[in-house]
């Protein structure tokens, strides 16, 4: 059995990444470097009005003063930002195609499954489709318009409802809140933007598709969701990217506001190029995701797989300021090869009983290292907040690493805090159990790692449950020695 | 820089003072020592493993040092009348950083066994002392670096192959001082092949100035050798303690180490344990009672180096009034480590909304064959419980008194010198009445008050 599972392995280690091809699009890709006249260039491109420009050049001037953070258990090489293209837009075209989507595009997202087209109406999804730096279509629009609801790109939202943007944008993850948040907020390119207004629930599941196609980009996009009193939206996000030999940076910052009694769900496929298994390539991901649960009775759910980018640096975080909110964290991160993952989340109680729930599950295979790192904050104001945190580890592999970081800062005598880690591998005597039962080794890896994720997985919507499955059975099944 | 420059300028004034006073062992790895400070300088917050308590604004003070080994007023040996009923220990004194040395009528200690001054030892028995002096302690963090640039004395504990000391051992180290003062000592231990023994430390202060008392102690457990280790701080108040604790065991070896905080002023409590012998075990577990603006922090990193080594932690905090409670625990597993066993525990309980608790429960882990788990919680005491025992009759007051005592219990039931853990559970109610809030351990302390 152990010759064979260790065939296992190295298939799984062989596995190519699905999704690495390149789209031979024509993409207008501005010079490399950053300085304020890139940044000027950008917002000129995207006809940005004047705040939207001193908002980018503040954060830039900052985003100068700081230095990249080493606290993480990463091993990040030095990044040369100078080296970098901040903006590539896909969708340029001759004046005689105007309104028409490049068929080659189409080709693309078709090939990655994102339904662009109405013909695809019955999976019941409105998408927002961003490749590079431009947001490329946005299906449903009008549909969701009727009940008031604005899906649509952030470049679009910027100019159709400043207000509305100029409102939200930048309260919940300051320009000043961390390296990555600095350089996002300078460079932003694209992303969603969505707005439930009051008593709205969202008849669809909304979903944005991130790919990175051109060589030597780096993509920034910013997503912003507001759910206004009494609403309701699940939101989806997915990412892929080409295979290539040299890094690609990904610093993203997604915000999300929920008022009064509205509840977000928001969920994560992340399945960025994650380097090759000698651990060249693949994408740096550095992503500052936050939720402020402004409104008393809100909720926010996140819900993450990761399985791609070369490094993951990610802690999505929920403030909770209103009293009696809730915030969830399911993540679901799977490290092979020379992968590197420090994630976690941060629940800030702030408001009177507010409630928490964090459950991670953390898989490592090859050479890869795989760390939670948490913070569970309870101030002073808040009583009767109460948490709840798991943080399982499964390794598979004699030379991979599993990481727990768990910060819990009480402030409170009412708190009821609770943590709770373990660390193990599969047991010989589960593969031995399915094997006595006909089920081949690589297929009960897969069953017992499927089991082991079972209770993150519950929680994605449907048809990304179903994805995510099939992706952790693509990076796990067989990794046991 | 700040502080940091006037610790370099008395060094670097009064080397040759302290280098006369000291053993030339002692003096052989400061030259190293102040470099690495000077390098690293005073951990303060921005240090990850210093985020919580700083210790740099503890430097700030104007503290005397004692340099030129003035001795201390105080004759330990006639007037400590130690108050746990029943013990039969041989006693050591430290006051402030200087070791007393014992009246001639102490029973001795079993043959080849060496207890004493460090800095005496280091002068004649410096080839035994040589391979393990600052062996652990070279590698740590500045606290460590300044403690080895200005330590003069301290303990040495040495106990040959085979040895077995029943009788307990009872260091008691007591600040003895009029003026703000700095105490720097130094203790070694080492126990060689299949040795034993029990060594009791309690930290006394028998001053109400300010003090700063940092303390390095670096252990060497040989093969199958089993040291129980425990410290018991009453200090007071106005006194801070940084304490650095080493200790690297061989195949087979076994430590118990318990660590309680009673009163104190400032306290961080640090413990490193490396496991280099298959089968080594090491149990670690901690109790800090805190009230008022005590602050308390056990930082403690397990390495496990080889494999099929075990080790439990169980830190439990019980937080009054505006006290904060620190716990930062690390199992850091290495690749080869396979079968390791360890486990980490951490409760606390917060009696006040002004108190503060920080716990940093972590896992590094490298090796895929391991049974790791962790867990910690902080919460109150249970409202159903309190609620059984008013309604037979026990008073609400009284009731809290009995479960925080059972939360500690838990710790006590380890320590395995029973009138230790009597005296302990003695303590320890007193302390939650309010009636331990200065050391009582000695009749110096009352003179003294």
């Amino acid at each position: 059995m152990k010759k064979n599972s260790k065939n296992i392995f190295k298939k799984i280690a062989d596995k190519a990444y699905e999704y690495g091809f390149v789209s031979n699009i024509k993409t207008e890709i501005i010079e490399r470097g950053l300085n304020e006249d890139v940044i000027k260039l950008i917002s000129q491109k995207k006809h940005e009005p004047e705040w939207m420009l001193e908002f980018r050049l503040q954060a830039y001037r900052y985003w100068l003063t700081l230095e990249m953070p080493t606290w993480a258990h990463l091993n990040i090489p030095a990044i040369d930002y100078q080296s970098i293209s901040y903006y590539a837009d896909p969708t340029k075209k001759s004046k005689k195609q105007n309104k028409e989507i490049d068929p080659e595009l189409m080709k693309t997202f078709d090939k990655l499954g994102i339904p662009l087209e109405e013909r695809l109406a019955l999976s019941n999804t409105a998408v927002d489709a961003v490749m590079d730096s431009v947001s490329v279509k946005t299906t449903f629009k009008e549909e969701l318009k009727e009940k008031g609801i604005i899906f649509c790109s952030m470049s679009e939202a910027i100019q159709e409802y400043p207000d509305l943007v100029r409102t939200y944008l930048g309260t919940v993850v300051s320009y000043r809140d961390n390296f990555f948040a600095a350089l996002n907020s300078a460079v932003f390119s694209d992303g969603s933007f969505v707005y439930i207004p009051k008593g709205v629930r969202c008849p669809m599941e909304l979903s944005t598709y991130f790919r990175i196609n051109a060589a030597n980009t780096g993509q920034f996009e910013r997503t912003l969701i507001v759910a206004d009193d009494n609403s309701y939206v699940s939101y989806l996000e997915g990412c892929t990217a080409p295979m290539r030999d040299e890094n690609q940076l990904h610093a993203a910052i997604v915000e999300i506001i929920v008022c009064e009694n509205a509840e977000v769900k928001y969920s994560t496929v992340q399945n960025w190029y994650p380097g090759d298994a000698q651990g060249n390539g693949g994408v740096y991901n550095f992503v500052t995701k936050r939720g402020d649960c402004r409104g008393n009775n809100s909720k926010l759910s996140w819900t993450q797989v990761e399985t791609g980018s070369a490094i993951t640096w990610k802690y999505p975080s929920c403030i909770l300021r209103g009293d009696n909110s809730q915030g969830e964290f399911y993540s679901v991160a799977v490290t092979n090869n020379f992968q590197q993952a420090d994630t976690g989340t941060k629940m800030i109680h702030l408001g009177r009983n507010t409630r928490s729930t964090i459950i991670s599950k953390g898989i490592s295979a090859g050479k890869s290292q795989n760390s939670y790192r948490g913070l569970v904050r309870v101030s002073k104001n808040a009583d009767n907040a109460r948490n709840y945190s798991q943080c399982d580890s499964l390794l598979l592999g004699s030379k991979c690493g599993a990481h727990t970081f768990p910060y819990m800062d009480i402030h409170n005598d009412s708190a009821i805090i609770e943590h709770e880690a373990t660390t193990s591998k599969i047991s010989e005597d589960q593969l031995f159990y399915c094997n006595q039962r006909g089920i081949g080794t690589e297929e009960a890896i897969g069953l017992i790692v499927n089991g082991y994720a079972k209770e993150v997985l519950n929680k994605l919507p449907m048809e990304f449950a179903i994805e995510a499955q099939k992706l952790l059975s693509v990076s796990l099944e067989g990794s046991v020695g | 820089m700040g502080n940091e420059k006037e610790y370099i300028e008395i060094f670097d004034r009064h080397r040759q003072l302290i280098e006369e006073n000291s053993a030339a062992l002692l003096n052989e790895k400061r030259a190293e020592a102040i470099q690495k400070f000077k390098a690293s300088g005073f951990p303060g917050r921005k240090d990850e493993e210093y985020l919580r308590s700083d210790a740099a604004k503890l430097f700030a003070a104007d503290y005397g040092m004692n340099l030129g080994r003035i001795k201390a007023n105080a004759a330990p040996h006639d007037s400590f009348t130690c108050e746990v009923p029943n013990l039969r220990a041989h006693q050591e004194f430290i006051v402030n950083d200087s070791y007393c040395p014992p009246p001639a009528n102490i029973s001795p200690m079993p043959e080849g066994v060496l207890l004493g001054s460090l800095n005496e030892f280091a002068k004649t028995h410096r080839e035994l002392i040589l391979p393990y002096y600052n062996a652990q302690a070279g590698s740590g963090d500045s606290i460590a670096q300044f403690n080895t640039t200005f330590t003069q004395d301290g303990l040495f504990l040495y106990i040959p192959k085979g040895t077995k000391v029943e009788e307990t051992i009872q260091l008691v180290t007591i600040l003895h001082t009029n003026i703000e003062q700095m105490s720097n000592r130094r203790i070694l231990i080492i126990l060689e092949e299949g040795a034993e023994a029990n060594l009791l430390i309690c930290d006394h202060a028998a001053s109400d100035k300010k003090t700063l008392s940092l303390q390095t102690a670096e252990v060497f457990l040989g093969r199958s050798a089993t040291l129980n280790l425990f410290e018991i701080e009453e200090t007071g108040y106005s006194n801070n303690r940084l304490s650095q604790t080493y200790i690297k065991q061989q195949a087979g070896s076994r430590l118990n180490h318990c660590n309680i905080t009673l009163t104190n002023g400032f306290t961080r409590n640090s413990t490193k344990v490396t496991l280099a012998g298959e089968g080594a075990e090491a149990n670690l577990t901690g109790l800090a009672i805190c009230d008022k603006q005590q602050h308390t922090d056990n930082h403690t990193l397990i390495e496990h180096k080889v494999g099929h080594c075990t080790s439990n932690e169980l830190y439990k905090y019980i937080l009054d009034e505006q006290s904060c409670g620190v716990f930062s625990g690390k199992m850091l597993i290495q690749p080869d480590a396979q079968h390791t066993v360890s486990q980490q525990t951490n409760r606390n309980l917060c009696l006040t909304d002004c108190a503060r608790m920080y716990a940093q429960p972590q896992l590094e882990i490298y090796a895929d064959d391991v049974k790791c788990s962790h867990g910690s919680t902080v919460g109150q005491l249970d409202n159903n419980a309190l609620f059984y025992m008013q309604q037979r009759g026990i008073p609400l007051d009284e009731a809290r008194h009995l479960l925080m005592y059972a939360f500690a219990g838990e710790i006590i039931e380890n320590i395995t010198i029973e009138p230790i853990r009597e005296r302990l559970h003695m303590l320890i109610e007193k302390r939650f009445r309010g009636e331990l809030n200065r050391c009582k351990g000695c009749t110096l302390c009352k003179k003294q008050l």
